[in-house]
């Protein structure tokens, strides 16, 4: 196959070039995160193709409408700075559309150009274009540093500085930051907690927003999104979850610092331990007994491990996406006794290859980690080409070496832009791990089935 | 899902109500029923202007013009972009450019992106060593022939000048490399960025082929992107016709197509807007005529077919332009007698790109659809009126800006012969630099709504429920969550290909399938009130 056909064995060093990235730039994951947020219109301060590809990739990824407006930044504005634009976009976007809340992120044009966010917000509000009871928030997201999971880290931040509040009541809450994953993950994430007789304040949460009803009447703001009233009431809660460090330990450290809400830093609760490191803090946080009911949930899953085991034993596993996802990952792929070899992610972060090789516990020595400036999908791909692997994870672009290399792929992280599911149905939790498995024994075993001489094709299996 | 069509002079108050007075001052001029007179003018519209800020646009950036449009198609140029990681990434594969290199070992980095993933540190002390860097390790890696550069929004601010840098390594590296300054803020829309794409091909690619390809009959194809594999199908019309196609800019393209185009006997016209200026400086410099063609739908393509046929003045190509039409209008006839019954009667909507908006409408006559309303997301007011305004278009701040090259007749490779060859088809009525637009071709009375914003679409929408709204990925699940089907006019659905012929075939199946799907009965739950 010759999809990627110059992509050759031989590395040559780069320090200056990232060809197939495995990122992308910091306001798309503000994006996302500020549509967690119910009645809220994101806005991105810059040129309109920001908001443009961004509500583009994520419309494609979600295949839902994704509003979001743009200050459309012309040459002027950018000589001139962008004060002007963003206060008429304010004042139109509160009489056209309506939010309860705006949420802005910016762009590397405006913050090349250095616009004073909050200041032009204070002028909006004195000018009257803010109207009563409603929000201007804000996050600072160059798109030259860190990367799209940066940015959706960022604008979670933003919500505790600017929402969060201690009062005098205690309701007994947890707060749940579930990082960027799916809206079908945050439902998931929910439906644990409620197992467990929590109240949860899960927060952005784009169930409900990211995968709305068709029945012909169109919600301009759908009804799911965490309220105002629950942003601020994370500060009342009694600790927050914050499941992985890329995306939401920032927003929980800001919580603590800001409300003394005391948190607990966990991996993303993808595949069996990771999950059980989530419910077993949540148990010993709140003081609860896990039920059985939870506890029976887990052992279907070690049960279809163990079921399955002969098909995941000694795979190779290429690992290819967001660093929270890969840490979880990488652990959930040893445990079934598979080889994660080579795992790779544009995010950059120290703490990625410690986390890695922490969770593989020494079981891969031969594992390859890159993360951050050029750590891309074309190396990736000359890893691959030196020495093959069984099974790659990741998003739609690894299609293309999937398909080049005759190895199957599944779909996991972002963007997914050629297949539905991943809104719908959860990869993380006891459940999502289940699902996981399914994936990939299907993937290796329709490969087997696809592959074998007609004497080896087998009926049972 | 038939239905009255209130008034759409009354709607345009309704449309506008809602905004601030200077955004409804502004949008009133940008929305115009379409009174055409007896003498067959069209009112005018303002197009190729600021969009107001927070409205919620359809448009992008002049970036993702000249990168994503103009340049993106291409397979044998490494596109680097030079700017965060970002611009690169969205514009990574995303536009569906189809394209076949002759071999399997053939140049082809369509699949690739390449991005300097300009850092913080860049951003302080400039990006130029990084962008050398990058087209060194392009260069180790890949052994292009030629590189793009494209400047993104930060590059322009801080002032890394992209054109002396790749000069410079275009003279350490021995190949073609060249820059564009489409930095996103540049213009109002995407439609800069085309014009700078154009530009900077005719200085740095067009003209330095010395060979056309054999043949009698050779063509340009310009403004066709092989979305879906569009240029396929035009390619193999044009080889049953025995024309030759020189280049094709830029669906399904090659470098050396580009760089001998100047060398063709014609040049056709497909988006006027995105590439019209290619074809004025080819004639300008030349001396190649141009005509504007449509193949988008049936009578178009079987028009466009035969004005060529005229322009050579060849009788065989007559008849094997007669003979291939003759041939393709089976399947199209047999096609509308079976869509026809099942789409009479429907109303259509088509708010997207620049020229889509106006060259799928054709295709919906065909079927006995009509379109009620439409509009472009980035074009200027030749595309709504015709050429015949051009020049009464005011020049404003945000275009003045973009370079318009001063091209003269080369004095060596000026082809006065063609010319001489217009003027004679010219006095036998044939036109030539000719774009009509959008507006004289569209019902009186019909809706003609520029820069359409989400707001303005929504209230269509619940207001005339059109039975289909043509639109882009943004628009597309909004538009759907009122139970009105939308077709994307930029990616097909991922369907395809719609144009000449066999693509008409393809678009009515696509319609009928949408408007007639089963889906749209089932919206309510069968315990919901009213259902």
């Amino acid at each position: 196959m010759t999809l990627l056909r110059h992509t050759s064995t031989d590395i040559k060093p780069r320090k200056a070039l990232t060809v197939n990235a495995a990122k992308t730039c910091q306001p798309v994951g503000a994006m996302y995160a500020a549509l967690g947020i119910h009645r809220c219109l994101p806005h991105s301060h810059g040129s309109q193709g920001c908001c443009s590809y961004h509500r583009s990739a994520l419309t494609r990824h979600y295949k839902e409408p994704v509003m979001a407006a743009t200050s459309s930044f012309t040459e002027g504005a950018s000589v001139f700075g962008g004060q002007a634009n963003l206060l008429k976009s304010i004042e139109t976007i509160f009489d056209v559309y309506a939010p309860d809340i705006i949420a802005v992120h910016t762009t590397c044009l405006s913050e090349t150009i250095g616009d004073d966010i909050p200041q032009i917000v204070s002028k909006a509000t004195d000018k009257g274009f803010v109207p009563e009871g409603k929000l201007v928030i804000h996050c600072n997201t160059p798109s030259y540093i860190g990367s799209h999971v940066t940015g959706f880290s960022n604008m979670v931040m933003g919500m505790v500085k600017y929402l969060s509040q201690t009062t005098e009541n205690t309701p007994g809450t947890f707060n749940v930051i579930p990082g960027w994953v799916e809206p079908s993950d945050m439902r998931e994430l929910k439906r644990l907690m409620s197992v467990m007789d929590l109240k949860t304040i899960l927060f952005p949460d784009t169930s409900d927003v990211m995968d709305t009803p068709l029945n012909g009447d169109r919600e301009f703001y759908p009804e799911g999104g965490t309220t105002l009233e629950e942003l601020k009431a994370t500060g009342d809660s009694s600790a927050t979850f914050a499941l992985g460090s890329f995306a939401s330990k920032a927003a929980a450290d800001a919580l603590t610092k800001k409300c003394n809400v005391p948190a607990e830093i966990l991996d993303l609760p993808i595949g069996l331990r990771a999950t059980d490191r989530f419910i077993d803090a949540v148990r010993t946080t709140a003081g609860i007994e896990v039920p059985n009911s939870l506890t029976r949930e887990r052992g279907r899953l070690v049960d279809l491990m163990s079921d399955m085991h002969q098909y995941f034993h000694g795979k190779r596993v290429a690992l290819v996406g967001d660093p929270d996802q890969l840490i979880a990952l990488s652990e959930f792929c040893a445990d079934l006794d598979m080889r994660p070899v080579y795992i790779v992610s544009g995010t950059p972060g120290k703490a990625f290859e410690t986390k890695v090789l922490e969770r593989l516990e020494e079981r891969i020595p031969e594992v390859k980690i890159a993360n951050g400036s050029n750590a891309d999908m074309y190396l990736l791909h000359q890893w691959i080409k030196q020495e093959a692997v069984d099974l790659i994870i990741g998003n739609t672009y690894c299609k293309y070496i999937s398909r080049d290399e005759n190895i199957p792929m599944i779909r996991h992280g972002f963007p997914i832009l050629d297949r539905v599911g991943h809104s719908l149905f959860p990869t993380v939790g006891y459940m999502g791990g289940m699902r996981l498995c399914e994936k990939i024994l299907e993937a290796f075993l329709s490969k087997l089935d696809r592959e074998s001489p007609d004497e080896k094709v087998e009926l049972v299996m | 899902m038939s239905n009255e069509t209130p008034s759409l002079e009354d709607l345009k108050e309704e449309l506008i109500a809602a905004y601030p007075k200077k955004v409804a001052k502004k949008r009133a001029v940008q929305i115009v029923t379409n009174d055409i007179t007896e003498d067959g003018s069209v009112p005018e519209i303002k197009a190729n202007t600021r969009t107001a800020p927070g409205i919620i646009t359809q448009r992008g950036c002049c970036y993702a013009g000249c990168k994503g449009v103009v340049l993106g198609p291409t397979r044998d140029i490494v596109n680097l972009v030079h700017g965060p990681i970002g611009c690169s990434f969205y514009a990574w594969l995303t536009r569906r450019n189809q394209t076949l290199p002759p071999t399997p070992e053939s140049e082809n980095f369509i699949n690739y992106m390449f991005s300097t993933d300009m850092q913080d540190n860049e951003i302080i002390f400039g990006g130029e060593k990084k962008l050398a860097e990058a087209i060194r390790e392009v260069y180790e890696n890949f052994h292009p022939r030629a590189i793009g550069v494209f400047s993104t929004c930060p590059v322009g601010l801080i002032g890394d000048d992209v054109h002396t840098v790749s000069r410079q390594m275009s003279e350490e590296l021995g190949i073609n490399i060249f820059g564009f300054s489409c930095e996103g803020y540049k213009g109002v829309s995407q439609s800069a960025g085309h014009h700078i794409a154009n530009n900077q091909l005719f200085k740095h690619v067009i003209g330095r082929g010395t060979e056309a390809p054999e043949g009698k009959f050779r063509v340009n194809l310009l403004g066709e992107y092989n979305i879906g594999g569009d240029a396929f199908v035009l390619e193999d019309i044009f080889e049953r016709c025995g024309i030759t196609l020189c280049s094709t800019f830029s669906g399904n393209s090659s470098i050396d197509q580009f760089e001998r185009s100047h060398l063709a006997d014609l040049n056709l016209v497909m988006c006027h807007r995105s590439i019209n200026y290619i074809a004025e400086m080819i004639e300008l410099k030349y001396g190649t005529p141009w005509f504007k063609v449509n193949f988008i739908g049936p009578d178009g393509s079987a028009k466009a077919l035969r004005k060529i046929a005229e322009y050579f003045d060849d009788d065989e190509l007559r008849a094997n332009v007669e003979r291939v039409i003759a041939e393709e209008m089976i399947a199209v006839t047999e096609a509308r007698k079976r869509f026809t019954p099942r789409l009479q009667g429907k109303k259509a909507m088509l708010f997207v790109g620049g020229s889509r908006a106006h060259h799928y409408q054709d295709l919906f006559t065909q079927v006995g659809m009509e379109t009620i309303s439409a509009g472009y997301e980035f074009a200027h007011r030749d595309d709504y009126e015709g050429r015949d305004v051009l020049h009464s278009i005011k020049v404003d701040a945000d275009s003045r800006n973009i370079e318009e090259l001063t091209i003269t007749a080369d004095p060596e490779e000026y082809r006065p012969e063609y010319t001489d060859l217009k003027k004679a088809r010219e006095e036998a009525g044939m036109e030539f630099s000719d774009y009509k637009g959008m507006m004289p071709e569209m019902k009186k009375g019909s809706l003609i709504i520029d820069d359409i914003s989400e707001h303005e679409t929504e209230i269509l929408l619940n207001k005339v429920k059109p039975d289909i709204f043509c639109a882009g990925i943004k628009e597309k699940y909004g538009v759907q969550k009122f139970g009105i089907p939308c077709k994307q006019l930029h990616s097909y659905d991922y369907g395809g290909p719609y144009a000449g012929f066999s693509g008409a075939v393809n678009f009515f199946e696509d319609i009928d399938r949408m408007v007639n799907a089963s889906v749209w009965k089932h919206l309510k739950a069968p315990w919901a009130k009213g259902a």
